[in-house]
C-alpha cells in the first residue's frame, strides 16, 4: 500500500485536523455574523455570501471532523453523501419552486375566496 | 488450469475491523437519511417563513447575539467530542471521561439556551399556534433540539459505560458513533443559524 493509500485508509484524524477544523469553523461563523450585523451587504448579495460562508463550513466540517475521503468505506460514504445531496436539492428547490408558483398564479381575491370555500367545507 | 491462488482465511482480527467499519458505515447511511429530514423542514421553514399574519417576523423575535453564542457553544462542543476520540483511540480513560464531560455540559448549556429561547417566545404569545412562520421555526429548530437531548442521553450513557467497563473495541466503536452524530448535529445547527437566523434577523 503507498504511503497516500495508508493515510487515508487510517480512521480519524489527528490533534492538528481537528484543531485546524475548528479554528476554520469559528472564522467563518464570526465572518458570516458580522457581514449581517455590520450591515456590510444587503438583499440577495448578503443572502449568497451568508449561504456560501455555510457551505464552505459544511466542506470544512465533514473533512476536518467527519474525516470524509478516510477510512475503509471512503468510497461508499461518498456515494450515499452524494445521493442525499440529490435528494435534499430535489426537495428543497422543487418545494421553493412549486410554492413559488402557487403564489405566483394566485391572485389574493382568489387566495381568500379559495379560504373561504375551505372554510365552509368544513 | 488448476487454481493455484491459495485464499488465506481472514483472522479474527481482521474480521471485527470489518464487522465494525461495517457498522460505521451503517450509521453513516442512517446520518444521511436523518439529512433528508432536515431538508424537508428546512424546505417547509423556506416556504412558510413569510406567512406571519400580522404577526411579528424573524427580525424583531431573534437575537443575533444569543444565536451566536449557541453556535460558538455547539461548535466548541463539536471539537471537544473530537478530543474525546482521539482520547479514545489513546486507549486514555481519564481523557476521554473529561473530555466527555466537557461536551456534556456544553450540549447541556445548549439546549437550556435553546428552551429558555422557546419559553420566552411562547409567553410572550408567540408560540407554535400563532402563524405558519412560528410553526415552521418551532418545528425545525424543536426536532434538532431533540436530536440534542438523544444525544446528550447517549453520551451520558457513554460515560457511565466508559467509566465501569474501559475502552473495549465494542466502547470505541460506540463512542465513534456517538462522535459522527454529534459532528453531524453541529453541521445541521450551521444551516439552521445562517438560515433561520442571520437572514431572519438580517430580514432578507
Amino acid at each position: 500500500m503507498s504511503e497516500v493509500a495508508a493515510y487515508r485508509a487510517k480512521e480519524g484524524g489527528s490533534m492538528r485536523s481537528y484543531t485546524v477544523g475548528f479554528i476554520i469553523s469559528i472564522g467563518l461563523t464570526i465572518a458570516a455574523y458580522l457581514l449581517v450585523t455590520q450591515k456590510v451587504l444587503s438583499g440577495w448579495g448578503l443572502v449568497y455570501a451568508i449561504i456560501g460562508l455555510a457551505v464552505v463550513q459544511l466542506f470544512a466540517q465533514l473533512f476536518f471532523f467527519l474525516h470524509l475521503g478516510r477510512g475503509p468505506n471512503r468510497k461508499w460514504n461518498f456515494v450515499t453523501l452524494i445521493l442525499m445531496l440529490i435528494i435534499v436539492f430535489i426537495v428543497v428547490a422543487g418545494s421553493l419552486w412549486i410554492m413559488h408558483n402557487l403564489n405566483y398564479h394566485m391572485t389574493p381575491q382568489q387566495m381568500n375566496q379559495y379560504m373561504r370555500q375551505q372554510d365552509g367545507g368544513i | 488450469m488448476e487454481e493455484s491462488a491459495v485464499v488465506r482465511p481472514p483472522s479474527l482480527k481482521e474480521e471485527r475491523q470489518e464487522a465494525d467499519s461495517k457498522t460505521i458505515f451503517g450509521f453513516w447511511v442512517y446520518i444521511m437519511t436523518d439529512c433528508v429530514l432536515f431538508a424537508s423542514l428546512f424546505a417547509t421553514y423556506a416556504v412558510l417563513h413569510n406567512n406571519t399574519v400580522g404577526g411579528p417576523g424573524g427580525k424583531e423575535l431573534f437575537s443575533l447575539h444569543y444565536a451566536l453564542t449557541e453556535t460558538l457553544l455547539l461548535l466548541t462542543s463539536s471539537f471537544t467530542c473530537g478530543l474525546a476520540i482521539l482520547a479514545a483511540r489513546a486507549r486514555d480513560k481519564d481523557k476521554v471521561l473529561f473530555w466527555l464531560g466537557v461536551t456534556f455540559l456544553m450540549g447541556f448549556g445548549f439546549l437550556g439556551l435553546e428552551l429558555h429561547e422557546f419559553h420566552s417566545l411562547a409567553v410572550s404569545g408567540n408560540s407554535w399556534r400563532r402563524n405558519g412562520f412560528l410553526s415552521a421555526f418551532f418545528t425545525l429548530v424543536g426536532t434538532h433540539g431533540l436530536h440534542i437531548t438523544s444525544g446528550l442521553i447517549w453520551m451520558g450513557t457513554m460515560m457511565i459505560r466508559v467509566a465501569g467497563s474501559g475502552l473495549g473495541r465494542i466502547n470505541v466503536r460506540r463512542l465513534t458513533l456517538l462522535s459522527l452524530f454529534w459532528h453531524f448535529l453541529d453541521i445541521v445547527w450551521i444551516f439552521i443559524f445562517t438560515i433561520v437566523y442571520l437572514m431572519g434577523g438580517a430580514g432578507v
